[in-house]
């Protein structure tokens, strides 16, 4: 099967990889899939770090050793914007984990630069009272 | 007027962090060369913090305290008054109540409010945000058309968020203070103002 040169950001974070783009889905590697995303294919199932998430029974997700990028979006609950002619997908976060997160009260880590390319992280602030101010020019 | 809470409370172990969510440094520049903020003055251009907070709109604050806990969910607030006259919203309460946090460690959010205060996403905001990303991706590569499809369906799938709507307006070659902006601001006025707080209530029943 052809494979095409694809772009996967994930939450931001832009990976090159190739894909097999037949019938309008998008399929992955094990490789490309763990380059991109991080998921892993193993027999207990799709594993990211110590947690995973069973896929037998689950129709689609794994056929001819690749995985399936929006069935895999679909188990995972978020969300995927796609653009096949550009070869582009978005993979976003889940509505109900950020939104149990903020409820919860957890202040989501961040590293972001200054105008001096210099890197803080919020973690690095435990410790302070933090403001968080986001504003714009617009 | 962060700079001088800074140097105001500073050695009271309040950081101001403050983060613009632009398209590029330059277009931040001038606002932070102007502040001259010794706090962490930061650019975000690719919207991370509103992902990750659920903002909507700027300016938007947070109370973060010491342990990495939010103690004040997101909401609207200014630190001056200079743009009253459009917003209607007073600074002093709220510089109040980040001097009062600050010194107490009370917010004026209690803790058993901040759930009840905080908009959950919900999916299609969230697919809002990845259309969004996907946009901005393909606008930098320089498929413009594309990314315009995508800003378009992005706005769709999430009227309330103007750091979608009007922040991809510098990008796509509108104004932010024009004419596009103007109806964007009619119907959000139409819709009864959708705020932080009105959201919060409706989707916390």
């Amino acid at each position: 099967m052809a494979e095409h040169p694809f772009t996967i950001l994930d939450e931001g974070r832009a990976t090159s990889v190739a894909a097999d783009l037949a019938g309008g889905r998008v399929r992955l590697s094990p490789n490309a899939l763990e380059r991109s995303l991080g998921w892993v294919l193993k027999p207990e199932g799709l594993c990211l770090g110590d947690v995973c998430v069973p896929i037998a029974g689950r129709a689609g997700v794994v056929a001819d050793g690749k995985v399936d990028l929006q069935a895999l979006a679909e188990l995972l609950q978020r969300p995927l914007a796609l653009d096949l002619d550009e070869r582009i997908a978005s993979l976003g976060a889940s509505a109900r984990e950020r939104g149990e997160v903020l409820k919860g009260g957890i202040a989501p880590d961040f590293r972001l630069p200054d105008l001096t390319g210099r890197e803080w992280s919020l973690g690095g602030l435990r410790g302070k009272k933090v403001l968080l101010v986001a504003y714009a020019s617009w | 007027m962060w700079q001088a809470l800074y140097e105001e409370l500073g050695d009271s172990g309040f950081v101001p962090v403050t983060v613009a969510l632009d398209r590029s440094a330059d277009d931040a520049r001038p606002f932070i060369d102007k502040a001259r903020p010794t706090h962490p003055s930061l650019i975000d251009t690719e919207h991370r913090v509103a992902h990750l907070y659920g903002m909507i709109n700027v300016p938007t604050v947070v109370f973060i305290d010491e342990a990495g806990r939010i103690a004040r969910p997101s909401a609207m607030e200014y630190g001056t008054d200079m743009f009253k006259q459009f917003h209607g919203r007073e600074s002093a309460p709220f510089l109040a109540a980040v001097r009062a946090w600050v010194r107490s460690g009370k917010s004026d959010v209690p803790a058993e409010q901040i759930a009840k205060r905080t908009v959950p996403p919900t999916p299609d905001e969230e697919l809002a945000r990845a259309e969004f990303s996907l946009a901005w991706r393909l606008h930098q590569q320089g498929q413009v058309e594309a990314a315009e499809r995508h800003f378009v369906r992005a706005g769709e799938l999430s009227p309330n968020d103007w750091t979608i709507r009007r922040g991809s307006m510098p990008i796509r070659g509108k104004n932010p203070m024009g004419p596009e902006f103007f109806e964007l601001f009619r119907e959000w006025d139409a819709n009864g103002k959708p705020s932080y707080e009105s959201l919060a209530a409706q989707r916390n029943r």
